[in-house]
């Protein structure tokens, strides 16, 4: 399936922002091919039948977290002059459980008094000034809008022109694309095609829980639980030391993407900056597994392992014990076969057959340990090092990351912006701190309902007229915060300037 | 005559790196070439005559189409050295320093001039400069490969690239990552041990398969996996180059002298061009009588035994198919008494009154019997080439004459092919792949080397025919010329084609 949408492959035109415009029968039917794409690349959904399986699921969940069916209502009391709500309304929103999160009302009201656009403006244009640059000026935005149009080559000078525009629209979710070399609302008036081209993106990845469904035992589809969220931790925590520690990279954004999954904006200006050969090479570099649900063995890497590699094991190894052997259980009663299967030696393989014949109901912490017992005993007709190594393989084809490569190998790839909300659950896209990452909990990241709700029942004084922001009333707090941090680390190393990369590229 | 290069462009030298300029009183001078190796850095300064210019460039483009040939066919870095040694012994000879040769420099200038005069036929258009890359490249690599280890290391010296050795101290506290990474098992030796250090987006295919070790956005790049970041700076090199005279062309075109060879090499550059000499003439095939083509066809290329069946099924061929078989028939050595009544034969359904007098005649015109003088004198036209019949008009409908690996639809090409007997499925696969990116000559030396591999695997372990007597066909007659030796191995054939001497670039 090709993951890229290409500014050639796009079928929408560039209408102008009103819903009447976009609203024709051509352009709806048109975004289904570009959205059916594009969700599994940024989003990660199931496919329909899934996600309408899981909605109900999901929304259970909230049931009995917001069970009171009336909320007290007060409106803001303070008029704040951040841009970010001037234009708040005075009026409470009426929330119920059985509220839905795309009705337009929340959205409008999300976009209103919630999503942190000035903070994302400065993390998208390396600088509190509009006026600094074209970052955020030549930015591409895509919106998802509520009948399911996708509207591309969106762009905006400052950050009160995307939250109005984000107002009047109210789209389920919205996208963020490469800078561009011209603004991209202009591509169409440029002479020549060549000069509207891809300059600078991050660096992006997605693990999705979509590519663990052959190992995963304790949920299916659009669902995830605690047990099958650590595949996600263990892949967050793998990937970001990597970043870190080989590419050095210091500006690593991972983000909940609203359902089951992450993803990961490498901010730094040398990630941003990175031809497509660049970025293959570190998705490359970060891929393992090998090979669709019919390919048998999946890992297979060459020895000594690679320092990366060999980082990986032994920071998976631990997982592997619970997260994989006891929670997931992967080889109970049939499914040792595949276990078998990665087994290098015949003999060995048999007397395994033999004794987990006799006991179906064995757990696979035990037919894991029986491995080496059964191999001292005698059964071993190979070397204990290709036994020790076809172990390794397998822990490494249970934990090591599953990335969606195709994501992080294009410059112009799309990525669903943090903060939104996801149609799906509700849920808002949260950054997740990585110095806490065993901690994040995924089923406890606040919806859109309960955070309107949280804004009426807040009771806070404006003690010496600060003002308050309606985030700053609501459990989104602790994420914008970080969020915030997060922005003012990349901006001040922004402020360094001119970097080894600059000077060099002058020379052509 | 004689041309300056130099000439050519004099502003254009100075563009090309600033940094040079201390070379600049060497101008109009014969260079000398301390290394067989060559970045091409410094456009040649001496004069040439125009006789060298287009036989030396000509010389480089048959090498670069080999090499282009050998990607094509997916050959292996062994096999495409193999396949090009007895080609670059013959036309673009390098030999390193110990030889101390007589020819060392000569060859060396021949190298350097020849690449950048096909630097200038192929920097206009995009996708000829992007090929011209990648194929310089490649033979960059093959050189690299086989130069002499002290020789390529003052060479590597000599570029000055911006890479740090990894010292002493760096290695001992790091050597378990850095043998790890270089996937050394083994106690290594002195030259397994050392590192350079760049820049990891200097050496992305490296990194992407995890042949070095990375740490804090530095590659510690093996000395082995030097050659990579070599051939990365001479690619990144030559593609600034190119376009640098890309747009300095226009002033190019003051020259006249020089535009029409130009035009000449692009072209070529295109479809391989190559003449056939109908003067090589086959041992033990000098019989040849109108009743012995039929017997012949299991040699034919695909063009030309598509052409012979058509005529057999109908009694007839339209004109092109015509003069495209008759040219190719002469070529094989068929006479032209022997010719006319072939055709007469075989145009069954005509009187010999109506023979005599629409068709006899453009026959012998095709043999050069008649016509004006020059045709007399150049004894007709000469058979066609590959490059010809693929750059001719399509065939209209009833029309047999061309390429079939380009006129027949995959489907139907396919079919044919079978019908002749190819039936080794990973061939018509790799076929239908070739003619779906348009490499029609390559699908048909494919087929021709699946259907002659019993004798190729002979004469190649034999050691009777060297690799340049089997390189790639680019000309109908060669085609049937090779098969046809190839079918008579027993016959005391097997030292005819010590030369080829009929096959030729064109001059
Ligand atoms: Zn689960």
């Amino acid at each position: 399936m090709p993951h890229s949408i290409s500014p050639e492959s796009t079928p929408i035109d560039d209408p102008a922002p009103t819903t009447s415009q976009i609203d024709t029968a051509s352009h709806a039917r048109s975004h289904a091919d570009v959205h059916s794409q594009d969700q599994d690349v940024a989003m990660g959904e199931a496919d329909n039948a899934d996600a309408e399986q899981s909605k109900v699921k999901l929304e259970e969940l909230f049931d009995d977290e917001d069970s009171d069916e009336e909320f007290p209502s007060s409106a803001p009391q303070v008029k704040s002059e951040d841009e970010e709500e001037e234009e708040a309304p005075t009026t409470p929103i009426n929330i119920s459980s059985k509220t839905s999160f795309s009705d337009p009302e929340i959205m409008r009201a999300f976009y209103q008094r919630l999503f942190p656009f000035r903070y994302l403006f400065q993390w998208l244009n390396h600088s509190p000034n509009p006026s600094d640059g074209v970052d955020f000026k030549h930015r591409e935005f895509a919106f998802t809008l509520p009948n399911d149009a996708y509207l591309r080559y969106q762009s905006f000078p400052t950050a009160d022109l995307l939250r109005r525009q984000c107002i009047q629209l109210l789209p389920s979710r919205f996208e963020i694309g490469p800078v561009y070399s011209t603004n991209p609302r202009d591509r169409k008036t440029l002479r020549k095609a060549s000069a509207f081209r891809p300059v600078s993106k991050e660096l992006v990845f997605d693990i999705d829980m979509t590519d663990y469904d052959d190992i995963r035992t304790c949920c299916t589809g659009a669902n995830i639980c605690h047990k099958c969220w650590a595949f996600i931790t263990m892949a967050i925590k793998v990937v970001d030391v990597a970043l870190r520690d080989d590419f050095g990279f210091k500006h690593i954004l991972w983000v909940y993407s609203g359902r089951r999954g992450a993803h990961a904006w490498v901010c730094d200006k040398r990630a941003r900056e990175m031809d497509d050969a660049k970025r293959r090479a570190v998705a490359g570099y970060l891929e393992l597994l090998k090979g669709g649900d019919q390919s048998g063995k999946k890992v297979n890497v060459r020895r000594p392992l690679h320092p990366h590699l060999d980082r990986s094991l032994n920071i998976l190894k631990e997982h592997f014990q619970t997260s994989i052997l006891l929670d997931q259980d992967p080889w109970a009663g049939e499914k040792c076969a595949h276990l078998l299967q990665l087994l290098p030696d015949p003999s060995l393989k048999a007397a395994l057959q033999r004794k987990w014949d006799s006991a179906p109901s064995r757990p696979s912490a035990s037919k894991w340990a029986d491995i080496d017992a059964v191999a001292k005993s005698g059964a071993l007709s190979k070397t204990s090092k290709d036994l020790l190594e076809a172990k390794q393989d397998i822990v490494l084809e249970y934990t090591y990351p599953r990335l969606d490569a195709e994501v992080s190998k294009k410059l112009n790839h799309l990525l669903k912006s943090p903060f939104v909300v996801h149609p799906g659950t509700g849920r808002v896209c949260v950054p997740i701190d990585t110095r806490k990452v065993e901690e994040f909990d995924p089923l406890e990241v606040p919806t859109v309902t309960q955070l309107l709700s949280e804004i009426d029942e807040w009771e806070g004084g404006d003690e010496d007229d600060r003002k308050v922001a309606d985030w700053e009333k609501t459990s989104l707090k602790p994420y914008v915060d970080y969020f915030r941090g997060f922005v003012s680390g990349l901006l001040k190393e922004g402020g360094a300037k001119r970097n080894r990369d600059e000077v060099d590229s002058m020379e052509f | 005559m004689s041309v300056a290069y130099s000439r050519v462009d004099p502003k254009r030298r100075a563009h090309i790196d600033p940094k040079k300029r201390q070379f600049a009183k060497a101008e109009f001078a014969q260079q000398h070439y301390d290394h067989r190796l060559n970045f091409y850095e410094i456009p040649p300064t001496a004069e040439i005559t125009l006789e060298e210019f287009e036989t030396w460039a000509i010389n480089r483009l048959k090498v670069l189409s080999e090499l282009e040939s050998c990607s094509f066919r997916n050959r292996s870095p062994d096999e495409t050295a193999e396949y090009m040694k007895p080609i670059l012994a013959k036309y673009l000879p390098l030999q390193p320093n110990s030889t101390s040769s007589q020819q060392l420099q000569e060859e060396r200038k021949k190298d350097h001039y020849s690449h950048f005069i096909l630097r200038l036929a192929f920097s206009s258009i995009e996708d000829l400069r992007r090929r011209f890359s990648r194929l310089e490249t490649m033979l960059f690599k093959l050189r690299y490969r086989d130069d002499d280890p002290r020789e390529r290391r003052a060479f590597v010296q000599s570029l000055k690239l911006d890479w740090e050795e990894v010292g002493e101290a760096e290695k001992r506290e790091l050597k378990e990552q850095l043998l790890a990474a270089a996937g050394l098992k083994k106690v290594p030796t002195a030259e397994e041990m050392e590192w350079f250090k760049v820049d990891w987006e200097r050496v992305p295919d490296l990194v992407e398969q995890r042949r070095v070790f990375v740490k804090r956005g530095v590659a510690y790049v093996p000395q082995r996996e030097q050659m990579s970041l070599v051939l990365a700076e001479f690619t990144k090199r030559l593609d600034a180059a190119l376009e640098l005279t890309s747009r300095a062309l226009p002033r190019l075109d003051e020259d006249d002298r020089l535009s029409p060879i130009l035009a000449h090499l692009s072209q070529s550059f295109t479809t391989p061009e190559a003449s056939y000499s109908e003067s090589s003439s086959l041992n033990g095939l000098s019989a040849l009588t109108a009743a012995s083509i039929d017997s012949l066809q299991p040699s034919f290329p695909l063009c030309m035994s598509h052409l012979h069946s058509t005529l057999r099924r109908d009694s007839h061929l339209k004109h092109f198919g015509r003069l495209q078989y008759t040219l190719f028939l002469k070529g094989i050595g068929l006479s032209l008494e022997e010719c006319i009544l072939f055709w007469r034969r075989s145009f069954k359904l005509i009187t010999d009154d109506k023979f005599a007098k629409e068709y006899r005649y453009n026959i012998r015109h095709a043999y050069g019997d008649v016509g004006g003088d020059a045709n007399r004198r150049g004894r007709g036209y000469t058979p066609y080439s590959c490059q010809k019949l693929l750059t001719e008009p399509l065939p209209g409908p009833g029309q047999a004459h061309g390429c079939p690996y380009r006129t027949f639809a995959p489907d139907n090409l396919i079919a044919v092919l079978q019908r002749e007997g190819v039936t080794d499925r990973e061939t018509l696969k790799s076929v239908r792949e070739d003619v779906g990116k348009q490499r029609f000559h390559v699908a048909c030396n494919r087929v021709f080397e699946w259907s002659h591999r019993r004798e190729i695997k002979k004469v190649r372990e034999a050691g009777t025919w060297s690799a340049a007597d089997l390189d790639t066909i680019v000309h109908p007659n060669t085609y049937f010329k090779r098969s046809w030796l190839l079918r008579h191995l027993g016959e005391g054939n097997a030292g005819v084609v010590q030369h080829q001497e009929g096959e030729r670039m064109e001059e």
